[in-house]
C-alpha cells in the first residue's frame, strides 16, 4: 500500500488533508484492513467542536468497536453523508469518497505533530 | 505461549488473521467475515475447530456418571446419537455446555468448549464415583466443521461412509479419505453439515482435500468472526455470553435440555426451586431500531431504567439487521417490548424479539 503524500497521518491511524483553513479527515487504509468489514460510523454533527487527540466518533465493523480520534482541533463544518447508509465505503476508498468530516482547524500549527506518508508507512513497518 | 491447532500453518499460507482466543492461536479471518458468512449460509465453509476439547468417559456405569453430570437425559441417547446437555455446579449455573456422542453402551464422548475443557473433566473426575475411566482427550483430536447447503457433497466425495443416512445430531465412526474418522452431523452455524474428528496428524490432509473438495461449490475457510455471526443469528447460546457460571439453562431458555424427571443430576435442586418460584430474569433476542449496535455487556433500559445487559449483539449478515440477545427481568422477557440499549452512553431503541433470528429452510 502506497500512502498518499498529501496526507498527514496520526498513530491512532487517521488521516487529514488540509486545504486553506480546512482539514478532511479519514480513516487509514490499514484501520479499515485491521477493522474487517465496516457496518456502522458514528460521526459528530455539523457544529460539534472537536479536540486534537480526543475521540469524536467511532467505526464499527462485524466484530468490534474502533474509536476515531481527531487529528487537528476546531469546528466540524461538514459530514459525509455518504457513509450513512454505506459505510462499507469506508472499506473500499479509505483515503478518497470515504472521508468522515471536515473540521475548520483552530491551531494549524497543530498539523507539525503528525506524521507524513514516509514516517507513517514506517510507522507501520511496511 | 499460545497453543496451536495442527492447521496452524495452513491458516498462516491461508493468510488468515490470527487471533489469541482463550490461549489459542486462532483464525478470526480470511476472506472477511460477512463474505464466510455468507458463503456458509449459500453453500459451503470450512472451520478449524480443533481447539474444541474432548472428555471421554467409560465403563459399565458410563452411563450413570454422563447422567449425573448434565442436564439433559443421556439413557435416552442411541447408539451414534448426539445431544446438546449442559454440565452445571451444585449452584445450577453452568460449568459448560457440550455435546454428548454415544459411542458404545459403556463409552459417552464429549465435545466442550477449548477453554473449558480442563475444568471439565475436573468436574466430572470430581463427581465419578461409578468407577468410570474419565480421559482429557482434546490433543487426540483435531477437529473440522464442514458447514452450509454443499457441506453433505463436498464432504461425500471423500468418503464411503454414506452421509446422507447420518440423521442431524446423529454420528458415525467412518472413514475419510481412507483414514479414521468420527462423523458427525452437527454444527454451530444454523446450517447443515458435519463436524469431523480425526487424528492430529492427519488435520492438514483432510483440510486441503475438503478444500480441493468444495472449489466446485465456492467453498472458503471460515474462522471464528463467522463462526460467531452464524452462531448468533442461528440463537445458539456462547459460553461467556448467554450461559456462564452465574446463569443456569432455564434462566438461558434451554428448557429442552434439562430433564428434571430424569433421577439426579448435579444442579437439579436449584433448578427445581427456580421452576417452582418462577424465574427472575430471562434471556430475550432484541433487534435495533435506532441507529447504532448493541454489543455484548452494553445495558438495556426499560421505560429508561437499567433493565438487564445485552449478552451477544451485532449485525446479522444473512438477515441484514443489528440484533443480539439479552437478559431482562423475567416479566419483561417477551417479544415486542420496546427497551433501549445504551450505546456508548446513548440510548439507542431496540425492540425485544423471540430467538432464535434465523431458521434454515428444511
Amino acid at each position: 500500500m502506497t500512502y498518499p503524500e498529501n496526507l498527514r497521518y496520526t498513530k491512532e491511524h487517521e488521516w487529514v488533508a488540509v486545504d486553506g483553513d480546512t482539514g478532511t479527515v479519514g480513516i487509514t487504509f490499514h484501520a479499515q484492513k485491521e477493522l474487517g468489514d465496516i457496518v456502522y460510523v458514528d460521526l459528530p454533527k455539523a457544529g460539534s467542536a472537536v479536540e486534537a487527540g480526543k475521540t469524536f466518533g467511532s467505526v464499527e465493523s462485524v466484530k468490534a468497536v474502533s474509536d476515531i480520534y481527531s487529528p487537528v482541533t476546531g469546528e466540524v463544518v461538514e459530514v459525509n453523508s455518504l457513509l450513512a447508509d454505506s459505510p462499507e465505503k469506508l472499506n473500499e476508498d479509505p483515503h478518497g469518497d470515504a472521508w468522515l468530516v471536515k473540521i475548520k482547524l483552530s491551531n494549524p500549527g497543530e498539523l507539525g505533530g503528525l506524521m507524513n506518508a514516509g514516517d507513517y508507512t514506517a510507522y507501520l513497518g511496511e | 505461549m499460545l497453543k496451536q491447532t495442527p492447521l496452524n500453518a495452513a491458516h498462516r499460507a491461508l493468510n488468515a488473521r490470527m487471533v489469541d482466543f482463550g490461549g489459542w492461536d486462532m483464525p478470526v479471518q480470511y476472506s472477511g467475515i460477512i463474505d464466510e458468512h455468507n458463503m456458509v449460509r449459500t453453500a459451503v465453509g470450512l472451520f478449524d475447530v480443533s481447539h474444541m476439547g474432548e472428555i471421554e468417559v467409560r465403563g459399565p456405569e458410563a452411563l450413570s456418571l454422563v447422567n449425573y453430570v448434565t442436564t439433559n437425559n443421556a439413557a435416552k441417547l442411541a447408539l451414534g446419537q448426539v445431544h446438546y446437555s449442559g454440565l452445571l455446579y451444585e449452584t445450577g449455573c453452568f460449568v459448560d455446555d457440550i455435546l454428548v456422542h454415544k459411542v458404545a453402551d459403556d463409552h459417552y464422548f464429549l465435545c466442550v468448549n477449548a477453554s473449558n475443557q480442563d475444568k471439565d473433566f475436573e468436574h466430572i473426575a470430581a463427581h465419578n464415583r461409578w468407577n468410570c475411566t474419565v480421559e482429557n482427550a482434546g490433543e487426540q483430536y483435531a477437529q473440522i466443521a464442514v458447514q452450509g447447503p454443499k457441506a453433505l457433497e463436498t464432504l461425500q466425495k471423500l468418503t464411503g461412509t454414506a452421509l446422507a443416512g447420518i440423521k442431524y445430531y446423529w454420528f458415525a465412526d467412518g472413514e475419510v479419505s481412507g483414514q479414521p474418522a468420527r462423523i458427525a452431523r452437527t454444527g454451530y452455524t444454523g446450517e447443515d453439515g458435519f463436524e469431523i474428528y480425526v487424528a492430529p496428524g492427519q488435520a492438514e490432509a483432510r483440510w486441503n482435500e475438503l478444500m480441493e473438495a468444495g472449489r466446485e461449490f465456492g467453498i472458503k475457510p471460515a474462522g471464528l468472526g463467522a463462526r460467531n455471526t452464524l452462531r448468533m443469528e442461528a440463537g445458539m447460546a456462547l459460553y461467556g455470553h448467554e450461559i456462564d457460571a452465574s446463569l443456569t439453562p432455564l434462566e438461558a431458555g434451554l428448557n429442552w435440555i434439562v430433564k428434571l424427571d430424569k433421577g439426579e443430576f448435579v444442579g437439579k435442586p436449584v433448578l427445581e426451586k427456580q421452576k417452582a418460584e418462577g424465574l427472575t430474569r430471562k434471556l430475550i433476542g432484541f433487534e435495533m431500531r435506532g441507529r447504532g449496535i448493541g454489543r455484548d455487556g452494553y445495558e438495556v433500559r426499560v421505560a429508561g431504567e437499567p433493565a438487564g445487559w445485552v449478552t451477544s449483539g451485532g449485525p446479522a449478515p444473512t438477515l441484514n439487521k443489528n440484533l443480539g440477545m439479552c437478559y431482562l427481568p423475567a416479566g419483561q422477557a417477551q417479544p415486542g417490548l420496546a427497551i433501549e440499549v445504551m450505546v456508548r452512553n446513548q440510548p439507542v431503541e431496540a425492540v425485544t424479539v423471540p430467538i432464535p433470528f434465523y431458521k434454515r429452510a428444511k
